[in-house]
């Protein structure tokens, strides 16, 4: 057997094939590489208590819901992802969401404006806040956290002016908008053809990678890891489809929020520019060094990290079919920061995925579906939210500290 | 041919004098040792040329014409790489992701076989014993990663190469193997530019000696023909000056 380039070192164990994957992925945990690890335990055990608790919880109406609520803030944690990438942290997420709402109420209700021109202008009032953080960090220094503070009571007060003496704007029913965060669900067929071409997609993918590395002798993964990983999602995603399915199905504000969650993913994990996004986060001045436009970077994920914001933020008014002084408040700005957390995203910067954010908010968004079911109130919410939160950080300084250990920080 | 010469360069942090008045030229070809104590100012001479910090006075000219290196973008395009002391390695990516960070192969679509393929031949080409080019930067040892910082400078096919203190973190056969490399160097027309506190080394593959003290020049000395002990008086300052005046002026001492 000849030995690929990448395995020549004789002291490289030699794994091969399916159990080979397996055993790299246990030694990577073991040496605090957890990856999404974590969250997902996390989520089965809180998903089997709460399912205890109240028999309701597991089922296909409430995940549904689920699904729903957890559109909007997982939009959001989505942005918190790339400024926790960078090493950053936006607590101003909250207040730019109820801005926008309100700013796409006001355009589209009272001024009249098309709906998609009211969208527009509030996801770029978004990204231009963004690019206002981003020149304030550059050029005086400011530390995010304080930018960002300033940021969350600033646009708070800018959302309330905006909305005006009543206080409230609702959005009219038929409206596509409102249509699209309620109502609209993907047809069953539709569905399963999604989880279909999403596995085809994967084993593809993986597969033309494997023969590339193959004919630059390279090692590769075998066809049958392959085919065994691309089977495993198709029976997820179908059997996630099929639960749905047995009451609404799959909303598409849903579908929206996964197909961002895959741009984002590929933009980080594919693109220079997400690689300048990890090299920032683990140590500027070597990106500086090596020709990187660090400020550039920054920039670009402050706006990034607002107008997800705002798309979430039109989504949370166009769900609740109205803007009002409490949209984006309560507990919106938290819940999005602890999604990305929770989702593995390290706060000391250059660690995360986007994935993080999908399971993430589908924590979040557990407990307190879970909570309200029990018809336990909010502060009961708050308390197990933050241990949760608590643990998820915990998590992350040990797994740091494992990392160093094992020489992998 | 001379790639590269410094005229009267000078730098301050506050109120110290970094550098002052400095002169330095590398040719194609030539191995340059910059030696002298700590604190002589070598690392901040480094770091003006490879564009981190901007030089308060003075002229830079690069291959014939007067060039100003405000960023290390700037120093990249000229031709000048550079290994940093405190190598400025990303931890938490992996040797390729490090090797090619700033310049990946397919900005929009990252090509990674390609980069691999790449990383391996460039390690080859060192000698480099990395086991895995996957594994976090965090995995590797001092050494290794010295290996991949040089091996890193060498992507942008640049003229002139500085090195900043490049064996101190070494074992005695990747030593051998990084002053080997420096030879090679050598041998492809690039000007390298070593700093090193080790005498065995720059006796070993420099050409030319430049020794500075309290952040002026010392002395140029040709290496075939100056002795340890006089570089290590023109480093020390225990000379009466004469040496390095003569060497100054470019008088066979
Ligand atoms: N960024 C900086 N800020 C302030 N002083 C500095 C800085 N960099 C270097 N210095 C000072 O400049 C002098 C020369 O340092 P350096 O170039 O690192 O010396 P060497 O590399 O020869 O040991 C030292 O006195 C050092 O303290
Ligand atoms: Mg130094």
């Amino acid at each position: 057997m000849t030995v690929t380039t990448d395995r020549q070192d004789e002291r490289l164990h030699h794994r091969a094939g399916l159990s080979g994957a397996v055993t790299d992925v246990v030694e990577r945990a073991r040496g605090g590489d957890l990856g999404v690890i974590p969250v997902v335990v996390g989520l089965v055990v809180i998903w089997t208590v709460l399912q205890v608790l109240n028999p309701i919880f597991l089922s296909s109406a409430n995940l549904v819901n689920l699904t729903l609520e957890s559109a909007a803030v997982g939009i959001i944690a989505l942005g918190v992802v790339c400024v926790l990438l960078v090493g950053q942290i936006d607590l101003s997420v909250g207040s730019v969401s109820g801005l926008s709402g309100a700013v796409l109420a006001v355009l589209f209700v009272s001024e009249g404006l098309p709906v998609w021109l009211a969208i527009a202008a509030s996801v770029l009032l978004g990204a231009v806040i963004g690019w206002l953080y981003g020149q304030l960090f550059n050029r005086f220094g400011v530390p995010s956290f304080v930018i960002t503070l300033a940021g969350l009571l600033g646009f708070l007060g800018l959302q309330l002016y905006v909305l005006g003496a009543k206080g409230s704007i609702n959005l009219p029913f038929d409206s596509g908008l409102v249509n699209f965060a309620q109502l609209d669900f993907v047809p069953a067929w539709l569905s399963y053809t999604f989880a279909v071409v999403a596995a085809v997609w994967l084993f593809a993918g993986g597969f033309l990678h494997a023969r590339q590395r193959r004919r630059a002798g390279l090692s590769a993964r075998s066809v049958t890891a392959l085919a065994v990983r691309s089977a495993a999602l198709l029976a997820v995603l179908a059997f996630v489809v099929w639960y749905l399915g047995q009451t609404r199905g799959v909303g598409w504000m849903f579908v929206f929020f996964v197909g961002l969650v895959l741009i984002m993913h590929y933009l980080l994990s594919r693109t220079k520019w997400g690689r300048a996004v990890y090299a920032v986060g683990g140590n500027v001045e070597a990106a500086r060094r090596a020709g990187i436009n660090v400020r550039a970077v920054y920039t670009s994920v402050f706006v990034l990290c607002s107008a997800f914001a705002a798309v979430g933020g039109i989504l949370a008014a166009a769900r609740l079919a109205a803007a009002n002084q409490s949209s984006g408040g309560g507990d919106v700005n938290l819940n999005a920061i602890a999604a990305a957390v929770i989702g593995g995203t390290s706060l000391f910067g250059g660690r995360g995925t986007a994935f993080g954010a999908l399971l993430g908010v589908i924590v979040i968004q557990s407990i307190s579906s879970g909570l309200t079911l029990l018809n336990l109130d909010s502060s009961i919410r708050f308390v197990v939210t933050g241990v949760v939160l608590l643990l998820a950080v915990v998590v992350d300084s040990v797994s740091r500290r494992s990392r160093t250990s094992h020489g992998r920080a | 041919m001379t790639v590269l010469s410094l005229r009267g360069i000078s730098k301050t942090f506050g109120a110290v004098a970094a550098l002052t008045d400095i002169r330095l030229d590398v040719a194609a070809g030539e191995v340059v040792a910059i030696v002298g104590d700590n604190g002589a100012g070598k690392s901040t001479l480094v770091k003006i040329l490879a564009g981190v910090h901007a030089p308060d006075s003075g002229r830079i000219t690069f291959e014939g014409r007067d060039v100003a290196i405000p960023t290390p973008a700037a120093a990249h395009k000229l031709g000048i790489a550079t290994v940093f002391q405190d190598l400025a390695l990303c931890e938490n990516l992996n040797v390729i992701q490090n090797l090619f960070l700033g310049q990946e192969i397919r900005p929009l679509r990252l090509d990674d076989v390609a980069m691999e393929t790449r990383s391996w031949e460039l390690l080859r080409q060192l000698s480099a014993k990395i086991p895995s080019v996957r594994v976090p930067v965090a995995a590797l040892s001092g050494g290794q990663r010295q290996t991949v910082a040089i091996a890193r400078s060498l992507l942008g096919d640049p003229k002139v190469i500085i090195l900043d203190e490049p064996t101190a973190a070494l074992g005695v056969a990747q030593t051998a193997e990084v002053l080997n490399l420096v030879e090679r160097l050598r041998e492809n027309g690039l000007g390298v530019i070593m700093i090193s506190h080790n005498m065995a080394d720059v006796k070993a593959v420099a050409d030319t000696v430049v020794v500075l003290r309290l952040g002026r020049n010392n002395g140029v000395f040709d290496v075939a023909e100056v002795s340890t002990e006089d570089i290590i008086a023109a480093i020390t300052g225990a000379t009466d000056n004469a040496v390095s005046r003569r060497a100054d002026k470019g008088v066979p001492s």
